[in-house]
């Protein structure tokens, strides 16, 4: 009964090219320049490399379906509470046209999609944030969707695997209830964390604030991808309010990793088989692998 | 604001020095001046009413931050007794920004922590004026697990404008601190009620935020992010806090009918800062209240009930859905 909740209209989802936002795009021809090293490169061998710099390693932004083309086993994704609406509970000022331009700009109703899929073989909960989208910012229905995402795991007996990209924290426009939903994700994550269930959580470019500081801190295991901001608050507060200078590299995976916060940092071209070697380590029996 | 005053309390204050001018006259000179005297109370009482139910919601976050307003250690002074404070997160330090320990609440033991605001600047240096580090969560959660161990209610008094943004504390990971609190803080098996006593800025009040019932004084507020820094961030002008305080809907009486707050704790007429002992009494007799009801839930359906009410709250629509949509 309460299964049949998640069973509603299954759509299977087709990628589409042209969804992929990348927002350090400049160019509009065939070559795009990396940010970090200035390198020119072949638009085509980009989307080849993983939308990652060849020469510097750099991981440039990647939406939600291209995300999804990356780690995901094709034709696997069956996405969940697509009927989810926002609204503008406080009337806060500007809030739905800002709604409306997200949408607009990334093809998405909310900042972050959930489903059931497989990776390499190994079905879960994944759920993919889209920092496009109000800076992939937690409101009333991201914190649905990541606390349905748990629920139903809990319901399927599944992993969760979530990536998140939530540079904008709790959303303001939201209020109280952005905050709220901290609370709320967090006590779904563990939930199923005492339900005996792995959950791994991805941390890619940026995951701050009231994300980090909730369900994306709380994975049993903690990914992110190389170079990726990840921390409570931002860097600017940080300088604001201390006065100090920044160490080099603040707030990188790479400082999260030398202090202890996270377990590991993978490369994008290797997140697929990472992710799939350790569901299926988790996995209820192992299967041989062929 | 001077000398303690808020600018749109002078008009009262002149007319409070007027009556009392006017007292000093009939003592000294003998003279009748009953009725001047009745007539300009009358008109007194008229402009505090005037003044203090009409506070607009920036006006409320200035008083929640008057520097007279009573701070956690005063506020259990006051309510509880036999007060032993605890010390240290037994990993890096002890986080002087939040003090707790075990006291008892008209005779029954409790558990009760808080952030710390300084009394003046010197404390207010050394407690870093109430901003914790991430030790300072971890200290609370120790404290609380062990009132889950003994089976002992906690009362969080929160008055904090957020957990402290430095190097130092991200370095010890200040995300992962508060969303630790926050899930153990959800399932522990003792009735816990939260109260916002002043500030109650995002993820650093929500961290020891957790309760059963949460109570917010009349003139606290309650928020996603501080009004300044709101306004910072949308408009890029931080001295448009107040249309921030407005939109963000942090007063306690916004906060009642969005859910997140389950009821209000009156204080004495122009805030606590007025009458210490009356807000420390109407601050008492709320929780002898609230701790009287959960106490009456069996253990077991207590954490179903807590995790049930936060499981409500968020707003959306239900739209329909056309499958080809976008793909």
């Amino acid at each position: 009964m309460f299964k049949d909740l998640f069973r509603t209209k299954p759509k299977y989802v087709t990628v589409r090219p042209q969804a992929v936002s990348i927002k350090q795009d400049t160019s509009a021809g065939l070559w795009q320049k990396c940010p970090q090293c200035m390198n020119l490169i072949y638009k085509k061998g980009l989307e080849k490399n993983y939308y990652v710099c060849e020469k510097c390693g750099f991981h440039f932004r990647i939406g939600v379906w291209e995300r999804l083309r990356q780690v995901a086993d094709e034709g696997s994704f069956e996405e969940l509470h697509t009927h989810l609406a926002s609204e503008n509970p406080l009337d806060f000022p500007g809030y739905s046209d800002k709604l409306a331009q997200a949408q607009e700009k990334t093809g998405l109703d909310e900042a972050l999609i959930i489903g059931q899929a497989a990776i390499q073989g190994n079905p879960c909960m994944l759920a993919i944030a889209d920092f496009d989208f109000m800076a992939g910012s937690m409101g009333s229905v991201v914190g649905e969707r990541v606390t349905r995402t748990f629920e139903a795991a809990i319901e399927e007996d599944l992993p969760v695997v979530i990536f998140s990209a939530g540079g904008g924290g709790a959303r303001m426009q939201e209020g109280i209830l952005s905050l709220m939903q901290m609370a709320k994700t967090s006590q779904a994550v563990e939930r199923h964390n005492r339900a005996g269930l792995l959950y791994l959580s991805v941390l890619t470019n940026p995951t701050l604030g009231g994300v980090y500081a909730s369900f994306a801190s709380l994975g049993d295991i903690l990914i992110a991808e190389p170079g990726a901001l990840v921390g409570f608050a931002g860097p600017r507060i940080v300088e604001e309010t201390t006065r100090q200078k920044l160490p080099n590299g603040f707030q990188t995976a790479e400082f999260a990793m030398e202090h202890g916060m996270i377990d590991k940092i993978v490369q994008r071209k290797d997140l697929r088989h990472t992710l799939g070697r350790i569901l299926s380590l988790h996995g209820k029996g192992l299967v041989p692998s062929a | 604001m001077r000398n303690g005053l808020f600018e749109w309390e002078k008009p009262l204050y002149e007319l409070e020095l007027r009556i009392a001018e006017l007292q000093k006259f009939t003592t000294e000179e003998d003279m009748d001046l009953s009725r001047e005297i009745a007539t300009l109370e009358k008109k007194a009482d008229y402009l505090r009413r005037e003044i203090y139910q009409n506070l607009s919601a920036w006006q409320q976050v200035l008083l929640a931050r008057h520097p007279k307003r009573p701070t956690t250690l005063e506020y259990i002074e006051m309510i509880f007794d036999d007060f032993i404070e605890l010390h240290g997160d037994r990993c890096y330090r002890d986080d002087p920004a939040i003090v707790g320990g075990v006291a008892t609440f008209e005779g029954i033991p409790v558990t009760v922590i808080g952030p710390q605001k300084g009394r003046d600047t010197k404390e207010n240096i050394r407690r870093n004026f109430g901003l914790p580090h991430p030790e300072g969560y971890r200290k609370a959660l120790r404290l609380m697990e062990q009132a889950d161990k003994f089976s002992r209610p906690i009362v969080s008094l929160i008055d904090v404008v957020g957990a402290y943004p430095g190097i130092e504390a991200e370095e010890r990971g200040q995300g992962n601190a508060i969303a630790e609190c926050i899930r153990q803080m959800s399932f522990l098996r003792v009735p816990i009620v939260c109260v916002i006593t002043g500030e109650g800025g995002s993820g650093g009040a929500l961290a020891i935020g957790i309760g059963d019932h949460i109570l917010m004084l009349e003139h606290a507020w309650y928020s996603v992010i501080s009004p300044e820094m709101c306004a910072q961030i949308l408009w890029k002008d931080s001295t448009r806090a107040s249309d921030a305080a407005e939109a963000l809907k942090l007063t306690a009486e916004d906060l009642i009918g969005l859910g997140a707050i389950d009821a209000i704790v009156p204080e004495p007429l122009g805030g606590a800062h007025k009458n210490h002992q009356e807000a420390g009494a109407n601050l008492k007799a709320a929780l002898r209240e609230n701790l009287g009801a959960l106490l009456k839930i069996p253990e077991d359906s207590l954490v179903e009930k807590r995790l049930a009410r936060f499981r409500r709250l968020g707003q959306w629509r239900e739209k329909a859905v056309v499958v080809s949509e976008h793909r």
